[in-house]
């Protein structure tokens, strides 16, 4: 760990004061990978304006497009924050908290419910 | 002992846990951004679940998001989802020139990173900007507005629904906070002798429909909006080390990487924004 300023092959060491040392590996086909991402996004979101006008009832397309939404999030998370490359570990210890999200959604929701009928039969 | 020593040492070397080295294979800086922008996503998914639970609470009388935003720049029509559908498009491009300044950073190319740093910056102004004069035309309203009765419903002009209007053309008639159209003309009198004009929105009423709507619009866009602009203020202040040279002296680009990891996620807050305010 002597000189932090010196750049080495396979990675660097961050030169602050944990000095700590960073493996990084550089795929030329990176660029590629980014260029490929964006239109996938690109296509997607075009999609979901798309068959917003179309006559598709509108039960189905909510579910059409909260799926969509997610496949947009899994590419980005996956590939602009890179995530799909970092450990398990920490790629698991980021994504499994939002199950408490999902729990959270169905307990609301069955309330914002509750209280419709709630509204409804009282008001 | 000795025995012992060795092998602990080679458990050590062994487990990722065992000490001597990041588990996560990850340098602390990016792990704190990526458990800071966890965090984040939470306060922003509670949010949006207390605008799912009111959006429930209130369905039947919710305003369509395609009846509310439906300008366009120097076009006089209605275009519903166009404009905010090019503003997803600016932040998805500068999302992608955020990760080419970081793919240029990686190969030390302390020029590429300038150039598509700054790039970044303009795609995240522009993304600001738009939201801007979204919020404008928001707050601003229609030329009619509507009319708002004692008890606080709602009632709006069919010129202002192009949806409903087209199937119904009445020479004078009124939409029910159910989406219903009102052509009784005795009814039509009652309302408009108990009823008050307004015109746009705010925090307290919301010509389009119920207030809730508006409020939750301007809370959750609002921080999401600060969000791009802090971005765009930290982006600006690494671009500047960036012209400054002072990476190319650290013999590396994690600086960029991070404030990349916080750019992509204010990209993506966005794509659940728009789907839940705008598609469902």
């Amino acid at each position: 760990m002597s000189d932090h300023k010196n750049e080495t092959h396979g990675g660097y060491y961050t030169g602050d004061i944990h000095n700590q040392f960073v493996e990084e590996h550089y795929d030329p086909k990176n660029r590629s990978v980014i260029w490929k991402t964006f239109w996938i996004l690109l296509v997607i979101t075009i999609a979901e304006v798309g068959i917003a006008f179309t006559s598709i009832p509108m039960e189905i397309l909510r579910v059409v497009f909260i799926v969509l939404t997610l496949v947009k999030a899994y590419f980005i998370v996956g590939y602009f924050m890179h995530l799909k490359h970092e450990t398990k570990s920490l790629a698991m210890s980021i994504v499994l908290p939002f199950i408490l999200i999902a729990y959270l959604i169905v307990m609301a929701l069955t309330e914002g419910v509750y209280l419709h009928f709630w509204d409804i039969t009282f008001f | 002992m000795a025995a012992d020593a060795t092998l602990q040492q080679k458990n050590q070397t062994k487990s990722p846990w065992g000490g001597g080295r990041s588990p996560f294979n990850v340098s602390w800086g990016k792990m704190y951004m990526w458990f800071f922008l966890v965090s984040d996503a939470f306060t922003f998914s509670s949010l949006l679940v207390a605008y799912g639970v009111m959006r429930h609470r209130f369905t039947g009388v919710w305003p369509n998001a395609n009846d509310v935003f439906t300008h366009f720049p120097f076009y006089e029509g209605h275009v519903p989802l166009a404009y905010v559908g090019l503003m997803t498009f600016i932040l998805i491009m500068s999302s992608v020139t955020m990760v080419l300044a970081v793919d240029a950073g990686h190969r030390r190319d302390n020029k590429g990173v300038a150039i598509w740093m700054f790039l970044t910056i303009v795609g995240g102004l522009m993304f600001v900007g738009s939201q801007a004069w979204e919020w404008y035309n928001f707050i601003g309203g229609t030329e009619l507005g509507a009319l708002k009765t004692a008890d606080g419903s709602i009632y709006r002009f069919p010129e202002n629904a192009p949806h409903l209007h087209a199937a119904h053309p009445p020479e004078w008639a009124l939409i029910s906070p159910s989406q219903e159209i009102i052509t009784d003309k005795a009814l039509l009198e009652e309302i408009k002798r108990n009823a008050v004009p307004i015109h746009g929105a705010n925090l307290t009423e919301n010509e389009y429909g119920h207030p809730l709507f508006a409020d939750f619009f301007f809370f959750i866009t609002g921080f999401h909006g600060f969000h791009v602009f802090s971005g765009v203020v930290i982006n600006f202040i690494i671009f500047l080390n960036v012209l400054g040279g002072v990476y190319t002296r650290r013999g590396h680009y994690e600086q960029v990487e991070k404030v990349g990891l916080y750019w992509h996620f204010v990209d993506l807050v966005w794509v659940f924004v728009f789907t839940f305010f705008y598609l469902i």
